[in-house]
C-alpha cells in the first residue's frame, strides 16, 4: 500500500525571453531556493533530488544535471534525472511523487528547467535528420495539421482557439510570474496577428522562456509538520505510446485517454468536470485546449471547442471549471518545467496560495503534461483533503 | 524477403550556435582573465576553490567572496598526449595538467606546453602563458609553462570595462550514420524510381517509409510492397515562416501523404496548386527529378502535386488499397 505524499512547498522563477543575468545553475537554483523558502526548510533537510529538463539540444548542455549537484545542495545525496521530452517536467514530479509513496525517501527536491534562450529551441527540435528530407519546421508545423483534422471532425468554428489564445494570456495577466504579460489582448489581435503554421497563428503559439519551477515534496508524518498547507497528491500516472504507427489515433491519443482514466481511478473522479475545481493542462497551441477538453472527459467527442467557447474554462468568465488560471504554457514556456508548472500551479491553487489567480475554495485539480508527438503523458490530482 | 542492400552511410552533422550565460561568479572569472587577473573564490571552510564556482560544493551556500590567486603554480598530476588531435589545444605534443595555483587550494584543469615528455613531472612549477590578445574566455590563458621559461609574446591590453555575462558556446557533433536494413533497401530502391513500402506480418499494414518494424505490433517487417507514387492527403499545414538553409520559400504546403495501398502517411511538398484550394482526402501523385538525378533520398520526388480525381471520404484515407480505389 503507498504512503500518502504531499506537495509541502512550490518555488518559480519569474519567467521571461531571457534571463541573461542568471547561469543555468543560477536559474534553477533561484526556484529550488524559493521551493525550501516555501517549505521552510533548509538543504540538509532534503534527502534527494529528482530534476527533469528537456532534450540536452536545447541548451546544448550534455547532461547538465552533473553540473548543478553543488547549486542543488546534491553532495552525499541521490541525484537523478528524468527524461521525456516535453512532459518530462510531469514526469519528474511523479517520479519525486512515487519515490516518497514507495517510502524510499522522506523528502525530495524536485526541479525542472530550460534556458531557451542559450539556443533557439524551435530548431533544436527540427535539426536535419540523415536521409530525410527536411520539412519540419517547429513544433507548430507538426501539430498543425493534427489540429486542421480536429477541426473538421469537430467541425469546430475558427474562433475556438482565439478564445484560447486570449482567455490564458488574461489568466496570464494575473499572474506576476507569467511570461506574457497581455492584459489588453482581444481575439481581433489574436485574428490579426501573423499565421505560422496554418491554421496557427503567432498568438495562438506559446513563447520561448526561461525559468525554473521547484517543488519540495514530503511523506504524510512530514508534510504534517509542514508550516504551510500541503496539497495531498491523490495519484500520479504516466502513459507513453509509438509515435508513429499505422492507424495512430492523434488528435485524441489513446495513452492520454488511458492516463487519465487511471488517474481519475487513483483520486475517485468520475466526472472531471465537477469533480474538480479546476486544471493545469498542457496546451501550448491554443486548439490544444478543446482538443484536451475531450481527451480528458471533460467534454464529448467534438464538444470541446464549445465548452471552450462557452466560457466554462474561463476565470474571468466565471466559468465552472477555469483551465490554465496560471497563464498556462501559452504565457510562459520553459519547455523542460512547463509540466512541473502545471502540477505546481494545481497544487498551488489547492493549498490556496495561487494568489490572483487563485480559483475561490478550490479543493481538488488536475495536473497535466504531455511530449513528444503528443505521446507522452503524465497527469497527477492533488486534493487539499487526505482522502 | 528481398536480397540485401548495400550498407548506407552518411556524415550526419547535429548542432547549433549556443550561447551561455556565465551569471555573477563565472563572469567575474572571465572578466578577470581579460586583464590577465586569476580570481578564486573563498569556500564555506575558508578554502580558495579555483576556477571560482557559484554554490559551495559542501554546504551549498552561494558564494561570492573574490579571491586573488597567483598566476603560477605546481602541477598537482599530468597526462602527456603525444598525438594531438584536431581538437586539442595545441599541433605540438603538451601535457593535460592539474596545476594548483598559489594562493588556490583546488587544482585546475589546464594544458602545459613543455616540449618533451621528459620536461614534466609531478611538482614542477609552472606559470600562464597569457594570449596575445584576451577576449574574457578560458583561453585567455594560452597554456602554461615551466616557471623558468622566459616567455617574449608582446600582450596587448583589453581596455573593455563591460563585465563579462556571456559566452558563444557552438557545438557540433558529426556522427557517421549508418541506415539500417529497412531504409537501405528502401532508399536503393528509391534510386531507381520505385516505392516500397513493408507490410506487418501480425496487423498487414503498410509501412512507407519503411522502419523495419511494426510500432503497434512489436514485429519486424520484412515483405516488401511496391506502391505506386500516388497519394492522399491525410491532413495539411501550409507554413509561413522558412526552414533554415532550405531554399523554400514561405508560404508552401507541408502535407502529410499517404500512399495508395500504404496505412501511414509522410511528409512532403505539395504544389501546382493554389494553397487555398488544398484539402483533407485531395488526391495527388508525385513529381520526380529527372533520372539521372536520382539519388538515395525522398529529395528524388520534388513534390507533390494535385490529381484530377474525386477526393476520397475521410474514412477511407490511409485504407486505400494499391492501384487507387
Amino acid at each position: 500500500m503507498a504512503q500518502l505524499a504531499a506537495v509541502v512547498g512550490v518555488g518559480q522563477t519569474k519567467y521571461k525571453t531571457k534571463r541573461k543575468d542568471v547561469s543555468i545553475a543560477g536559474l534553477v537554483r533561484e526556484a529550488a531556493q524559493n521551493a525550501l523558502d516555501d517549505a521552510g526548510l533548509c538543504w540538509n533537510d532534503i534527502d534527494a533530488v529528482i530534476l527533469g529538463k528537456a532534450p540536452d539540444m536545447f541548451e546544448g548542455v550534455i547532461m547538465p544535471e552533473l553540473y548543478l549537484t553543488d547549486a542543488l545542495g546534491c553532495n552525499g545525496k541521490p541525484m537523478l534525472r528524468v527524461h521525456t521530452a516535453g512532459s518530462v517536467g510531469g514526469s519528474t514530479a511523479i517520479v519525486a511523487a512515487s519515490y516518497v509513496q514507495s517510502g524510499v525517501f522522506k523528502r525530495i527536491l524536485t526541479v525542472s528547467f530550460e534556458k531557451q534562450s542559450e539556443s533557439n529551441a524551435m530548431w533544436a527540435l527540427s535539426n536535419p535528420q540523415p536521409f530525410s528530407p527536411h520539412l519540419n519546421a517547429g513544433a507548430g508545423g507538426y501539430f498543425a495539421p493534427i489540429i486542421r483534422e480536429y477541426v473538421r471532425r469537430a467541425n469546430a468554428p475558427t474562433d475556438a482557439g482565439i478564445k484560447v489564445a486570449v482567455k490564458d494570456r488574461l489568466h496570464g495577466a494575473r499572474n506576476p510570474l507569467a511570461h506574457l504579460q497581455l492584459g489588453e489582448i482581444t481575439m481581433q489581435e489574436v485574428a490579426d496577428s501573423p499565421m505560422l503554421w496554418e491554421p496557427l497563428r503567432f498568438l495562438e503559439a506559446c513563447p520561448s522562456s526561461d525559468g525554473a519551477c521547484a517543488m519540495v515534496i514530503a511523506n504524510e508524518e512530514l508534510a504534517g509538520q509542514s508550516p504551510g498547507k500541503p496539497a495531498w497528491i491523490r495519484g500520479c500516472a504516466m502513459r507513453s505510446e509509438p509515435t508513429m504507427y499505422a492507424g495512430r489515433e492523434q488528435v485524441s491519443p489513446q495513452a492520454g485517454i488511458d492516463c487519465a482514466k487511471d488517474v481519475y481511478r487513483q483520486a475517485g473522479i468520475h466526472h472531471p468536470r465537477k469533480d474538480f475545481d479546476c486544471a493545469e493542462i498542457y496546451v501550448p497551441f491554443s486548439w490544444y485546449e478543446p482538443m484536451w477538453l475531450e481527451n480528458l472527459g471533460f467534454a464529448d467527442e467534438g464538444k470541446g471547442w464549445e465548452l471552450t467557447m462557452s466560457g466554462a474554462t474561463s476565470l474571468d468568465e466565471g466559468g465552472d471549471i477555469p483551465w490554465n488560471c496560471s497563464g498556462g504554457v501559452l504565457s510562459s514556456n520553459p519547455i523542460g518545467a512547463s509540466g512541473m508548472i502545471r502540477f505546481a500551479e494545481a497544487a498551488q491553487q489547492v493549498r490556496g496560495l495561487a494568489g490572483g489567480h487563485q480559483v475561490d475554495g478550490a479543493k481538488t485539480a488536475l495536473g497535466h503534461a504531455y511530449g513528444g508527438g503528443a505521446q507522452f503523458f503524465s497527469m497527477w490530482v492533488v486534493s487539499a483533503d487526505k482522502h | 524477403m528481398s536480397s540485401s542492400a548495400e550498407i548506407l552511410s552518411q556524415a550526419f552533422t547535429l548542432g547549433y550556435t549556443y550561447t551561455r550565460t556565465t551569471g555573477p561568479v563565472v563572469g567575474q572569472f572571465l572578466t578577470g582573465l581579460r586583464s590577465r587577473k586569476v580570481l578564486g573564490i573563498k569556500g564555506s571552510d575558508g578554502k580558495v576553490l579555483m576556477p571560482p564556482v557559484e554554490y559551495d560544493p559542501h554546504t551549498a551556500e552561494a558564494l561570492s567572496e573574490f579571491v586573488d590567486v597567483a598566476d603560477c603554480g605546481t602541477v598537482t598530476t599530468w597526462a602527456w598526449v603525444s598525438q594531438p588531435r584536431k581538437a586539442h589545444p595545441s599541433d605540438k605534443p603538451f601535457a593535460w595538467a592539474l596545476i594548483t595555483l598559489d594562493g588556490a587550494d583546488t587544482p585546475m584543469l589546464h594544458w602545459v606546453d613543455a616540449g618533451e615528455i621528459s620536461a614534466m613531472k609531478t611538482g614542477m612549477r609552472v606559470k600562464v602563458r597569457w594570449a596575445a590578445q584576451t577576449k574574457g574566455l578560458i583561453g585567455d590563458i594560452n597554456g602554461f609553462v615551466p616557471e623558468d621559461m622566459d616567455l617574449t609574446t608582446e600582450l596587448e591590453e583589453n581596455t573593455s570595462t563591460e563585465p563579462v555575462t556571456g559566452i558563444d558556446a557552438p557545438s557540433y557533433l558529426t556522427y557517421n550514420f549508418t541506415a539500417g536494413g529497412a531504409t537501405a533497401r528502401y532508399l536503393a530502391k528509391l534510386k531507381q524510381g520505385k516505392l516500397v513500402g513493408q507490410r506487418c506480418p501480425s496487423c498487414s499494414n503498410v509501412y512507407i517509409p519503411p522502419r523495419g518494424s511494426c510500432a503497434a505490433c512489436g514485429v519486424a517487417t520484412t515483405d516488401e510492397v511496391e506502391l505506386t507514387d500516388k497519394a492522399t492527403v491525410e491532413s495539411f499545414t501550409i507554413v509561413h515562416i522558412p526552414i533554415p538553409n532550405n531554399p523554400i520559400k514561405p508560404p508552401y504546403v507541408i502535407a502529410n501523404l499517404v500512399l495508395d495501398g500504404a496505412n501511414i502517411s509522410f511528409l512532403h511538398l505539395l504544389s501546382e496548386c493554389n494553397n487555398s484550394d488544398v484539402r483533407i482526402g485531395m488526391r495527388v501523385q508525385a513529381v520526380w527529378k529527372p533520372a539521372e538525378e536520382w539519388g538515395y533520398a525522398m529529395e528524388n520526388i520534388l513534390y507533390f502535386k494535385p490529381l484530377d480525381e474525386p477526393d476520397v471520404p475521410v474514412d477511407q484515407i490511409g485504407k486505400l488499397a494499391e492501384g487507387g480505389r
